[in-house]
């Protein structure tokens, strides 16, 4: 287990995929962390293998990816994985945090969730 | 067909070239194939998931408007100007909130031109004289792949005329594509753009005594070379994107970046603008602004307009329960609002209004399939600078405008409520 400064964020696969968003292409372009090598490591994981993700929020099943972050911050696209966990506050703003979030990361043997089942578990 | 108009990102590049037969666009980038693609469409109106006539879906859409006291009225940023103007109508005539997808992007930035101001430019000034680009949060590699090539990276402008003249520096938390395209890449602690930015105004006004060695992950050195560049540059742009607006002071740190700006127009020339993500999300604030004075969070239950985004923003009215009806257009709230606010969202009657069926489709008692602007049918939107472009119709389509739905919805609500 290990915690992580968690950031959202568009991506190219992401955007491609947006308007197709019942498709297998945007489930895979939205279903991952990435995390640096180190991290990787330290959690006894290898590329693909599914991770959980617990904030003071919710939680969220997703497959791992190694990158070039620096240590302690982790990635997921923009969508609904990550938001299961963001913070939905938004100071006054109307804006909710989805970048800066405090998470928990743990591997996992638990299954990533399909869209559906995920809209049906909020 | 040529001098195509994308409609995805918040370039609206104009460049595009059409091959009917073969249903593919050239020269846009991925996104931009991807958006002249043929894809899944929703098929026919909905109610209930049983296909209905236009008209049935429009009846029963406006029948769960009306009864509503207070609908939500969301979307707004893949449409066109002539359908928002109706969308902001239809929320004043029902009492409820207009909110659009700002709200959960660029939306702080707004808080924070409504106190500073917008020392701005378009993206042709920036193509033509912008010597040093930062990019502050952003990353348009992957999120505005053209805008580079045309605006702000390798683009060749009129003063500043190719990639060697000018300076491209991205300040990130992540070394990103964009960052690997950069000349300096300052690499920030997520949550410290405010202390850089007041590091860097610090700096700049001659008080580089009270900036300790580091703040947020960067060195004083470095810090000082990034103030020189600025203070040196004849015109600089700052770019700035999510990373800023969404993290940890949200407005506050635009607010911020705002006033180093202005304290860099004191001796030299440098302009600040957000890169707008949707292709008419400029659109979705500038039009009610112009209607009914405000571009966002916008409530109309006393009937005059209102703007609080504490309040009236579409997150905040979704977690406090405060609607009891939404109006979905040219968005997918499901997919990206927290989980909070979608699991409200599963509680209450929701009409959607997209060409294509999304998360939003699957949570929606009535859908009303739409024309895809820029290929089935055209309009006005505003580029991410404020320019005014017009979309083309490229092909023919059976399925109605955004416009026409609306304009039908509008007729009945007037009817209903005199």
């Amino acid at each position: 287990m290990m915690v992580v400064e968690l950031i959202t964020g568009r991506t190219l696969d992401q955007g491609a995929t947006v308007e197709e968003k019942l498709g297998e292409k945007y489930f895979n372009a939205v279903n991952y962390i990435e995390l640096d090598e180190e991290s990787f490591k330290q959690l006894g994981l290898k590329e693909g293998d599914r991770v959980k993700v617990t904030s003071d929020f919710g939680e969220v099943v997703v497959f791992a990816k190694k990158s070039d972050l620096p240590k302690g911050v982790a990635f997921i696209p923009m969508g609904p994985y990550a938001n299961m966990v963001i913070d939905p506050s938004t100071d006054g703003t109307g804006m909710p945090q989805f970048k800066g979030v405090k998470a928990k990361i743990e591997k996992t043997t638990e299954r990533v969730k399909t869209i559906k089942e995920l809209l049906e578990a909020i | 067909m040529e001098d195509i108009v994308c409609t995805f990102c918040g370039s609206v590049c104009d460049d595009g070239e059409f091959d009917v037969e073969k249903r593919r666009v050239k020269r846009f980038c991925r996104l931009g194939s991807s958006k002249f693609a043929e894809k899944e469409r929703i098929k026919a109106p909905m109610v209930e998931g049983k296909e209905v006539s236009y008209e049935e879906a429009i009846d029963y859409a406006v029948e769960i408007l009306v009864n509503a006291k207070h609908p939500l009225l969301y979307g707004w940023a893949s449409t066109v100007n002539e359908a928002i103007r109706l969308g902001v109508i239809l929320a004043e005539k029902l009492g409820g909130v207009y909110d659009q997808c700002a709200s959960v992007c660029h939306a702080p930035g707004v808080l924070a031109v409504i106190e500073e101001g917008l020392p701005g430019g378009t993206l042709g000034s920036i193509k033509n004289r912008a010597e040093v680009v930062i990019f502050w949060g952003a990353n348009p590699a992957e999120a505005h792949p053209r805008h580079g090539l045309r605006y702000s990276i390798t683009a060749k402008g009129l003063l500043v005329k190719d990639r060697k003249q000018r300076k491209v520096i991205v300040v990130d938390v992540r070394p990103t594509k964009t960052a690997k395209m950069a000349d300096i890449f300052v690499q920030i602690k997520p949550g410290y753009d405010y202390a850089i930015l007041s590091a860097l105004r610090a700096i700049i006004s001659g008080n580089a005594d009270v900036v300790p060695k580091e703040v947020g992950g960067v060195s004083k050195e470095k810090l000082i070379e990034l103030a020189e560049i600025m203070k040196n540059a004849k015109y600089g742009a700052v770019l700035y994107g999510l990373g800023v607006s969404q993290s940890r002071g949200r407005d506050r740190n635009v607010e911020n970046a705002i006033k180093l700006i202005q304290l860099l127009n004191r001796t030299t020339r440098w302009i600040i603008w957000p890169m707008r993500g949707h292709y008419n999300v400029v659109g979705a604030g500038e039009v009610p602004a112009w209607e009914v004075g405000y571009s966002y969070a916008i409530d109309f239950s006393r009937g005059y307009p209102r703007f609080s985004p504490a309040e009236f923003s579409a997150v905040e009215v979704l977690n406090r329960k405060d609607c009891d009806a939404a109006l979905i257009v040219a968005s997918d709230p499901v997919a990206h609002f927290p989980a909070s606010a979608v699991k409200y969202l599963k509680e209450i009657p929701v009409i959607q209004i997209d060409p294509y069926p999304n998360m939003t489709t699957l949570v929606s008692k009535v859908v009303i399939p739409s024309a895809v602007y820029g290929i089935e049918a055209e309009g006005s939107t505003y580029r991410m600078d404020g320019i005014v472009l017009r979309v083309k119709k490229i092909l023919e389509t059976n399925y109605w405008t955004d416009e026409k739905i609306l304009e039908e919805m509008l007729k009945r609500v007037e009817k209903l409520k005199g």
